[in-house]
């Protein structure tokens, strides 16, 4: 039943992706402006530019267009970028672990202090804290991550000099390095100075994109939390004598969990797409960044392989929730 | 319009249910100050040529990065300071309220429209009609707004026309995935199935009897949309790739105090408070709304 499930769930997500692929293309292909036009330099004759545009397979029909590009994208080449003259593909490979990186440590961010705030929030119940917790988090929830990131910005970059403002890490240091995923490499290769200067550059956009998220789980997790405690296997436990730390931490959070992290995998969605505007704000090497770039330069390969990456991305996290909440809820489970 | 959706609520709710509803709109302090605040703010935008002190335009050199009232070697009559250019930061801000305002009006307006029409046929049709609407939605959900926004604007070109139709094309989801919920909801209910026996046809029942049940769901959306909608736009011209610089924009700004952060800093911090306030004010508002019209909240 649950392979059953899972195949369905792929092919849906296959068939989205076919969507995502047609959009794009189309969206890029109908529109005024041509990209050859930008490449070449003033006195460039016809022939010049008719060579050009078929390199790049620009000169048959549309539906040609996208043929030649699907067949092409199947066997993992998706052209060569206009803007960079490099292998698409090459480039991806290079910026996404900086992207991962970084989403991966907003996301930690995020579970570990929205947890805290609404378990905090859960044992303050009918206290003078819970209040304020509520204020202090509804507030939260409206700020976007945009804000917090100029925010930041200013607090560190005037008030407050300690982080650097823009990049991954300093150049000096991460010299040496030999695969794009820094972090890992310098744990496993103890290279902790690398270590600390990424953890250095990574803080100010991980609060950004972690902060908004935090509130997210901080605001559903306490509102499970609080409905679980109001159930009647939690008050028997209260009656056996179970300290209140140990009935939310114990018996209220692990039935808490599911309806939490179904919200929490479509929120960290939304935390991938805002890596675009936090990489550029922070000058951040990632393939957000390298889409605004690619989106100004008028960069068609690059612009489809970044939507499908993005894509891509997305429906794995979707995948991945829906097994997560499966495995969190006994019902399903068995099922 | 209210006098319309009034009559055909359900008969418990009596026909006053639209003042009632009214009266509970303004007792609730969110939408008294969410509501107030961008209520002010339409003002000063409307009579910026009158309100602000100066051309917004207006370079003087002379004049240029000059810090905000209260500073050491502040001039009288800058309030906020001047930009590097000289240009008078209150002044740009007031005029980049009216961008702000404009793109969240018409952008949210848009994206409500087109996500109600196809929520309400997806909702009240069902069968191949949702599958196709509901396919729709997820293939649009997949694409990183942000980038989705950037990407739209690049293929229509830059200008505030573009900004308002990305933002429309990329949110009507929002509103088409609670409407076409609310209307699965509400067919069930025991009016629909009474508007059914009296002899109304579909589409009549459709936008008469569902439609205005809707609406109270739709306008707290629609609020936080807005909300969305100004930051979208200051993000844009963050990237600059909103109106042309001749035009004070939030976004703009903050991106030209960007660069001298270090030196002219409430050029960056002015345009970011107000985005603050104005993304808080719509937030609050659709919070409050929700609160005021659901119901079950309001109990």
């Amino acid at each position: 039943m649950i392979a059953l499930a899972i195949l369905r769930r792929l092919l849906v997500a296959l068939v989205t992706l076919a969507g995502v692929a047609v959009v794009v293309f189309v969206l890029l292909r109908v529109v005024p402006g041509d990209p050859i036009a930008m490449m070449i330099s003033p006195g460039a004759s016809q022939a010049d530019i008719a060579a050009l545009r078929a390199h790049y397979g620009l000169d048959g029909s549309l539906l040609s267009q996208f043929a030649v590009w699907v067949r092409y994208a199947l066997r993992g080449d998706f052209g060569t970028s206009i803007s960079l003259h490099r292998d698409v593909l090459a480039l991806l490979g290079e910026r996404l672990p900086a992207t991962l990186e970084l989403a991966t440590a907003a996301l930690e961010f995020a579970i570990v202090v929205g947890g805290a705030v609404a378990i905090l929030g859960a044992m303050a119940r009918r206290t003078w804290l819970e209040p304020v917790i509520d204020t202090v988090n509804g507030l939260m929830l409206a700020i976007p991550d945009f804000v917090w990131a100029l925010a930041l910005v200013l607090a560190f970059g005037v008030v407050w000099p300690l982080l650097p403002l823009t990049g991954r890490v300093d150049p000096s240091v991460s010299a040496g390095m030999t695969t794009p995923f820094y972090f890992i490499e310098s744990l496993l290769r103890l290279r902790f100075d690398v270590f600390f200067d990424l953890v250095k550059h990574l803080a100010l956009p991980t609060l950004a994109l972690g902060l908004p998220l935090a509130a997210v789980i901080a605001r559903v997790l306490k509102g499970a939390l609080n409905e679980a405690m109001a159930q009647d296997y939690v008050l028997l436990a209260r009656l056996k004598g179970m300290s209140e730390v140990r009935l939310v931490l114990q018996e209220a959070l692990r039935n808490a969990i599911g309806p939490t992290l179904a919200l929490t995998g479509v929120q960290f969605t939304f935390l991938i797409g805002g890596t675009v505007i936090i990489e550029r704000i922070f000058a951040y090497p990632g393939i957000g960044n390298m889409a605004i770039e690619a989106v100004i330069n008028r960069d068609l390969p690059l612009i489809q392989g970044l939507v499908l990456v993005f894509a891509v991305i997305f429906i794995l996290i979707n995948i991945a929730v829906d097994l997560l909440v499966a495995l969190f809820n006994p019902r399903l489970r068995h099922a | 319009m209210t006098d319309a959706s009034a009559s055909s609520f359900p008969a418990t709710s009596g026909p006053n249910l639209a003042s009632r509803r009214l009266r509970a709109l303004l007792v609730e302090p969110k939408v008294m100050i969410g509501g107030g605040f961008i209520l002010a703010l339409i003002v000063v935008a409307l009579f910026a040529p009158w309100i602000a002190p100066r051309n917004p335009l207006d370079q003087d050199l002379i004049l240029a990065s000059l810090p905000p009232a209260g500073l050491a070697s502040a001039e009288p009559g800058y309030y906020f300071g001047t930009d590097d250019l000289g240009r008078d930061v209150l002044s740009r801000l007031i005029f980049g309220a009216r961008i702000a305002l404009i793109v969240a009006f018409i952008a949210a307006s848009l994206a409500a429209l087109a996500g109600t029409a196809l929520g309400l046929l997806a909702g009240w049709y069902r069968g191949w009609v949702d599958g196709v609407i509901s396919r729709l939605v997820d293939i649009w959900m997949a694409f990183p707004p942000v980038l989705l926004s950037i990407l739209l604007v690049a293929v229509l070109g830059a200008g505030v026309g573009s900004v308002i139709a990305a933002i429309a094309i990329i949110d009507w989801t929002r509103f088409c995935r609670v409407v076409r919920a609310e209307t699965m909801a509400q067919a069930e209910a025991d009016y629909v199935t009474a508007a059914h026996a009296i002899g109304f046809p579909p589409f009549h029942i459709l936008m008469r009897e569902i439609l205005p049940n809707v609406v109270p769901a739709l306008l707290a959306l629609v609020s936080l949309e807005m909300g969305i909608a100004v930051i979208v736009e200051a993000i844009l011209s963050f990237v600059g790739l909103s109106v042309s610089s001749d035009t004070p924009t939030w976004g703009g700004m903050i991106a030209e105090g960007r660069q001298f952060i270090h030196q002219t800093w409430w050029v960056f911090a002015a345009p970011l408070a107000a985005l603050f306030a104005t993304v808080l004010a719509f937030n609050q508002l659709g919070d409050g709304l929700r609160r005021a019209l659901d119901p079950v909240l309001r109990r």
